[in-house]
């Protein structure tokens, strides 16, 4: 049978099991969820290369029932989501043990992991909406899980801007309802391509689609939305911030604004409608890149620095985006289109598996000296040199030195965008690339090299159940950048066609 | 016509007293506030002029199926309050433990955090 | 919390029973009229709440213990997700795979009944669970201050 809705069942089985076993087997919470993202990772691995496919709940055909889909894109996603998860699972064993209420933790964990798996498959636009409200809930409870004075207030403001994203995106839900008369996005995406391809749309269809961008841009952290996530993810304990960095801005910001916008509002060659939707879209990146790589340069606070850093990072990855979106909207060339989105598409897997890395490292590093302030903290790289080289090499990563993956995915961004006729944008993206190695020299040179000073005193390694995640990572991290030409054509070309091809999937779910 | 606006004047309160009130219970009203206007907007969406409720029974014939409102925004709008309830839930716990804090309701006295 | 005044009480112990009733029956009868799992839930969960407002937080827990609310409450997701995994035999999620029966009868429209079920242990029990956290969250909260008066 078709594997689709087991990306939801599974971890929300977990979710529900964890605290009736957690009554009576204190470990309950470790067991399954370590089990589950394992399953669920080996599972989103082994899709790669199955053709893409439909699952229509309860047996009810597309535009009537709920389909669940999946085609490159979403397993794209998947697999970043599920691997992700299931580091952060083995991460969380061993640095979970300072808190209280285990059982709840794991269990809002994989709350999380089930909201976001739904709405990566999910092909109709209500559910994708009640699977994002799941995966935010958990994320709020999450943030707030130390329930200190700071974790209280990051979490409330998270929740505030978070509720408001999600009426902004119900409100436009509801009016693509009244104006499509559907909630498939397949048969939306079909409705308004006869109705309005090529011209200009109905303005209550282009108020909709203001409002999902700003609905997911809240999500996804895009400048000017992005308040809460500097507070958000630094006060988040380690394992959460890895996972709120790494995949959730991607799944409910980047990933549904993409899934949204390319597949349902379309972007059909030479009608206005769609330019002023790509434009705001390029717009939108480049003021996340440029106010997230300036602030990011002033903090002292690791965790605070690496949250300002992924505001930056989100940027690239929609410009690259948007890019591809406007190429399509002003009727330019296919070929430059989707180059511009497989940069984009790069670079959100390389960042889930970088930022994640740093944020896992610098918790690592939080566990060991008890801080995470650069000022009291220098030469860890002589006390702690498994976690100090995962940073180091994680930061080169992100800093676009030529080796490493993030150089590779920000090149083809910037290639992109220049053949696209932005020199303007471009040299900002290549500037703020700078910006973003000085940052991660100033990391690097404050905690990792430098004699041994402050806290760093008396760390010593953790343990291995610690740094054995940090060190799949790092090796991710490299191989993205060295082995591309083995999973590129099978992971981000598919995608990427995927997102190209509207067409297409809408024959996929209607049939 | 005139529903929607007043469904957007209502969205507009509710984001008033988000932006504008101190006092975090407020700011939780006028989130509140919002969701019900988006869901007055749903509902008004699937309504026509002389529906009956989409109820069928023994007595429903083809006359009555055709004045049914559309049951489906009527569906949406039911989820979309259990996840606000869900949300209000988890916000109103979450202002009573930042009460126990700090004292106050006040959310520039609470505030220490610097976007 | 200690309670109402004896009125209160009185009135709440004659009606409570009447409430998880109809409660039940707008659960059970939610394939068929307006209401459902959901609404039955709500209603069952509010039975319990009047009991905690009126006689106290103590006499509702031995109503129903916590322990017993937390299992209602995960029994009644799994029981959703596990009638859904039955449909799996018949090739899909959710696919209705009992029989659906004679239709405006009680045992009608296969799984539905069911669900409705599941979901009215579900949401009837976390409802309660909600209100008995955030009434306890009321009641040290209101100590602490107390306390900060004194000092």
């Amino acid at each position: 049978m078709n594997p689709v809705p087991l990306y939801v069942a599974i971890p929300l089985g977990a979710a529900f099991l964890i605290p009736v076993l957690g009554m009576w087997w204190k470990k309950s919470g470790e067991a399954l969820a370590t089990l589950s993202t394992l399953l669920l990772a080996v599972m989103a691995i082994l899709a790669v290369g199955t053709p893409a496919m439909v699952h229509h709940m309860g047996g009810w055909t597309a535009p009537l029932g709920i389909a669940l889909v999946s085609d490159g894109l979403t397993v794209l996603l998947l697999i970043t989501i599920n691997v992700i998860a299931f580091l952060c699972t083995v991460f969380s064993l061993k640095y979970m043990t300072a808190y209280t209420g285990l059982p709840k933790y794991y269990s809002l964990f994989m709350l999380m992991v089930a909201g976001m798996n739904g709405v990566v498959v999910s092909g109709d636009l209500f559910n994708l909406f009640v699977f994002l409200e799941i995966a935010s809930v958990a994320s709020y409870a999450l943030v707030a899980f130390g329930v200190e004075a700071d974790e209280l207030e990051a979490g409330f403001k998270y929740m505030i801007l978070g509720s408001v994203a999600s009426v902004m995106i119900l409100f436009a839900v509801g009016t693509v309802y009244a104006v499509t008369g559907t909630l498939n996005m397949a048969d939306a995406a079909r409705e308004i391509s006869t109705r309005f391809g090529g011209a200009e749309m109905n303005p209550a269809l282009l108020l909709a689609a203001a409002f999902f961008l700003m609905g997911f841009g809240l999500k996804a952290a895009l400048v000017p939305f992005h308040a809460w996530l500097p507070d958000a993810h630094p006060s988040a304990p380690a394992p959460i911030s890895a996972m709120l960095s790494g995949v959730v801005i991607k799944s409910l910001g980047v990933y549904a604004m993409c899934r949204v916008m390319f597949h349902v509002f379309g972007f059909a060659s030479s009608s206005p409608s769609s330019v002023i939707i790509a434009n705001a879209m390029i717009t939108l990146s480049v003021l996340s890149i440029v106010v997230g790589g300036l602030m990011a340069i002033g903090q002292w606070d690791f965790k605070r620095l690496l949250a300002y850093s992924s505001i930056g990072q989100i940027g690239y990855v929609t410009l690259g985006l948007g890019v591809g979106a406007r190429v399509l909207a002003t009727g330019g060339t296919r070929s430059l289109a989707a180059l511009a989105i497989l940069g984009g598409l790069f670079h959100l897997i390389n960042h889930a598996a970088f930022k994640s890395l740093l944020f896992l490292s610098s918790g690592a590093i939080q566990h060991a000296t008890g801080t995470r302030d650069m000022k009291m903290l220098s030469g860890l790289g002589k006390r702690m040199p498994i976690t100090a080289a995962t940073t180091n090499l994680a930061a080169l990563s992100i800093s676009g030195v030529p080796p490493f993956s993030g150089f590779w995915s920000k090149l083809i961004i910037i290639v992109a965008t220049i053949k696209a006729g932005h020199p303007a944008v471009a040299a900002v993206a290549i500037a703020m690339a700078f910006v973003t190695l000085a940052y991660y020299v100033k990391v690097q040179r404050e905690i990792i090299f430098g004699p041994v000073r402050g806290r760093a005193e008396s760390a010593k390694e953790v343990s291995a159940a610690m740094y054995v995640p940090l060190i799949i990572l790092a090796i991710v991290c490299v191989g993205f950048g060295l082995l591309y030409p083995v999973w590129g054509s099978r992971i981000l070309e598919p995608a990427r066609d995927a997102v190209l091809n509207s067409a297409e999937y809408v024959k996929l779910v209607l049939g | 016509m005139t529903v929607y606006f007043l469904c957007a004047v209502l969205l507009m309160i509710g984001l008033y007293c988000l932006v504008a009130k101190k006092n975090i219970v407020k700011k939780i009203i006028g989130i509140v506030i919002m969701e019900y206007a988006v869901n007055l907007y749903l509902i008004t969406i699937g309504y026509k002029k002389g529906g009956v409720a989409p109820i069928i029974d023994k007595t429903t014939n083809a006359e009555l199926l055709e004045r049914f409102v559309d049951p489906l925004p009527q569906a949406l709008v039911l989820t979309s309050i259990v996840i606000g309830l869900g949300v209000l839930a988890l916000m109103v716990s979450m202002v009573i433990r930042l009460y126990e804090k700090h004292g106050t309701f006040d959310m520039s006295q609470i505030s220490k955090l610097r976007g | 919390m200690k309670g109402m005044t004896l009125i209160v009480k009185t009135i709440t112990d004659f009606v409570v029973a009447f409430i998880v009733v109809f409660g039940a029956y707008i659960v059970l009868y939610g394939h068929l009229t307006p209401g459902g799992g959901f609404a039955g839930g709500v209603i069952i969960a509010c039975a319990f709440i009047l009991l905690l407002l009126a006689h106290g937080s103590d006499a509702a827990f031995a109503v129903l213990p916590e322990k017993v609310a937390h299992i209602f409450d995960s029994a009644g997701a799994l029981a959703f997700l596990i009638i859904g995994w039955v449909g799996v035999t018949g090739g899909f999620f959710f696919l209705n795979v009992f029989g659906r029966g004679e239709a405006f009868r009680l045992l009608s429209s296969g799984m539905i009944l069911p669900l409705n079920i599941a979901i009215a242990f579900k949401v009837g029990s976390s409802l309660f669970l909600v209100f008995a956290a955030l009434a306890m969250f009321r009641r040290r909260s209101f100590r602490a201050m107390i306390e900060e008066e004194l000092s």
